[in-house]
């Protein structure tokens, strides 16, 4: 069998979610190809070629699909499926926006968020906020599958595979972008980070969480995230919001201060490596799932964190 | 115009989900059940365009067993205008489910479909998505603002990084995120009202029949529990514990 992985890319960085959906799919096949879908993806391609594993790269280039609006991502997708047994899509919000459509005009049932393969028919998803693990044996001839990148190990660099231009597609006729607002940030993405610091409501206002969060941070090297409380109370944007109807994260370390630590919260995380609460109610939830905690308001302890790390040379 | 806001009947999303101890499932008895988070966001956006003019008919559509009447009853009481409940006791796949409401847009021509961007018992995040790309009616998934202008709507949208705005042709499908609005509490006059619109009690065979599903549950397990670890004294005693122990600065 043949499986196609769709490359998660901003026309400029191919992401490590392309490499670990490389990972998820040479499960499946050794026949792995990458589709790179965008507008000027030639630097993409040739990063997307390096990658271990990688049989084939296509290409396809549109003003649509340089925006990854979804009509056109699947216009292009759905016709290349005729040489394909599966497609791989990271589960970002590009792919969970298109994916299901290729599904749905291939008549197959779209696989989402899948965490393990079992075998080349079964795999394994989380469901009901990650409270629960479904194992799920699909009986189509064709697979459309998102993948939760975070729970696959990157495939390395070192291949050279040949890259290939394939039609675009007929774009999105009935669409029309307008507008991005992408936050630029020097700090790493959210999903990709070795370090998460997360703040949560008891930051109790916006000016408090950039003053104690973002310092601890940039100090770490870490990438910014919050609970769904903070961001709901509007101290944080939407875009650093970590849990079930947030981003995913399994950094190598995790540190949540002031988070209590809600189920929806735990989603989001809880396959971090390692995962730090600082929180003054020693009864938070946050502690359950915590290897270290320290019972203690973040007022004093992430001044003291910070001095910590200093002398400890960081 | 009209829009048509399906709705489903979940788990309550303040409920912690507990796996059967045979593996097959989810134990839904004796369970609170209440409208999926999101589809209450597209209801309440529904009727909020409705208040501003922009819509004349709100149809609330569920699919499931007959106690989803509820589900669509609540949508009522919020200001939904009548209901349809496809009454199954199946638990249809997302393909199954974009083809009966393909098949219902069809046979009610709404001039927008608003719907959450996922339910959290299945946590897909697809049947919006396929319900265009069956309906070939464009898409704008994530909404965090819907404007409508004429015949066209703008769709502010939530996506990795920060924002994207597009403009659809309608006919179109929105799914809701959670930052769209906040879902009104139904008022007591309006609960009154409401158990007097008309909910049509309909069958699958009505819209085209449902199809066997593609894919099979082998087992539903919890998943791996993290335990407890160690609670530290202070700060320099954190650091180096993740520096010596943890191995991660």
């Amino acid at each position: 069998m043949a499986v196609l992985v769709v490359a998660d890319h901003d026309n400029v960085a191919l992401k490590d979610n392309t490499n670990k959906t490389v990972t998820a799919a040479l499960a499946l096949s050794s026949d792995v190809d990458v589709l790179v879908a965008g507008q000027g993806v030639a630097g993409v391609a040739a990063l997307a070629a390096k990658i271990t594993g990688v049989r084939k790269v296509l290409t396809a280039e549109s003003d649509a699909l340089g925006k990854q609006i979804a009509e056109a991502m699947s216009a292009c997708l759905t016709p290349l499926m005729a040489n394909y047994d599966a497609v791989l899509v990271p589960a970002t919000s590009a792919g969970k926006n298109f994916a299901p459509r290729i599904a749905a005009l291939l008549d197959v049932a779209p696989i989402s968020e899948i965490i393990q393969v079992v075998d080349p028919n079964t795999f394994v998803r989380p469901i009901y906020a990650g409270n629960a693990l479904e194992t799920v044996q699909s009986s189509d001839a064709k697979k459309v599958i998102t993948v939760r990148a975070t729970a696959f190990k990157a495939a390395e660099e070192g291949g050279s595979a040949t890259i290939e231009a394939v039609d675009p597609g007929a774009g999105a006729p009935k669409t029309r972008f307008v507008a991005d607002e992408i936050v630029k940030s020097d700090r790493p993405e959210l999903a990709a980070a070795k370090i998460v610091v997360s703040g949560g409501r008891a930051m109790g206002s916006a000016e408090e969480f950039h003053r104690v969060i973002e310092p601890l941070a940039d100090k770490l090297g870490a990438a910014v995230g919050a609970s769904r409380a903070a961001v709901d109370a509007g101290y944080a944007p939407n875009d650093y919001q970590v849990g079930q109807t947030g981003k995913v994260v399994a950094p190598q370390l995790y540190i949540a201060i002031g988070i209590s630590g809600a189920i929806q919260h735990l989603a989001g995380m809880k396959d971090s490596k390692v995962i730090v609460a600082i929180n003054k109610d020693a009864d938070a939830p946050i502690f359950q799932v915590a290897d270290y905690g320290l019972v203690a308001d973040y007022k004093g302890a992430v001044p003291e964190l910070m001095d910590a790390l200093t002398a400890a040379g960081l | 115009m009209k829009i048509l806001v399906p709705v489903k009947r979940v788990i309550d999303y303040n409920v912690k989900a507990r796996v059967k101890s045979d593996q097959t499932g989810v134990d839904l008895a004796n369970v609170k059940m209440s409208m999926n988070p999101f589809c209450e966001i597209a209801v309440e956006e529904a009727i909020r365009i409705k208040e501003k003019g922009g819509a004349e008919e709100i149809v609330a559509v569920s699919i499931g067993p007959i106690q989803a009447q509820e589900t669509i009853r609540t949508a009522l009481a919020m200001g939904a205008d009548r209901g349809i409940l496809i009454q199954t006791d199946a638990d249809p796949e997302p393909l199954e489910v974009a083809k009966l409401l393909k098949a219902v847009a069809l046979a009610e021509q709404p001039g927008l479909i608003l719907m959450g961007k996922q339910a959290i018992d299945g946590d897909n995040n697809a049947v919006g998505q396929m319900l265009s790309a069956l309906l070939d009616w464009p898409q704008a998934t994530f909404a965090s603002k819907v404007e409508l202008a004429g015949s066209t709507v703008k769709v502010t949208r939530e996506v990795d990084g920060g924002l994207q705005t597009l403009e659809l042709d309608l006919p179109a499908v929105v799914t809701a995120d959670l930052r769209l609005n906040e879902p009104r509490y139904a008022s007591l006059p309006n609960i009154m009202k409401a158990k007097k619109k008309t909910i049509d009690i309909k069958t699958a065979d009505d819209f085209g029949g449902l199809a066997a599903g593609h894919l099979k549950v082998a087992k539903v397990t919890e998943p791996p529990k993290r335990v407890a670890g160690v609670k530290v004294e202070n700060a320099a005693e954190l650091v180096a514990k993740l520096k010596t122990e943890a191995g991660v600065l």
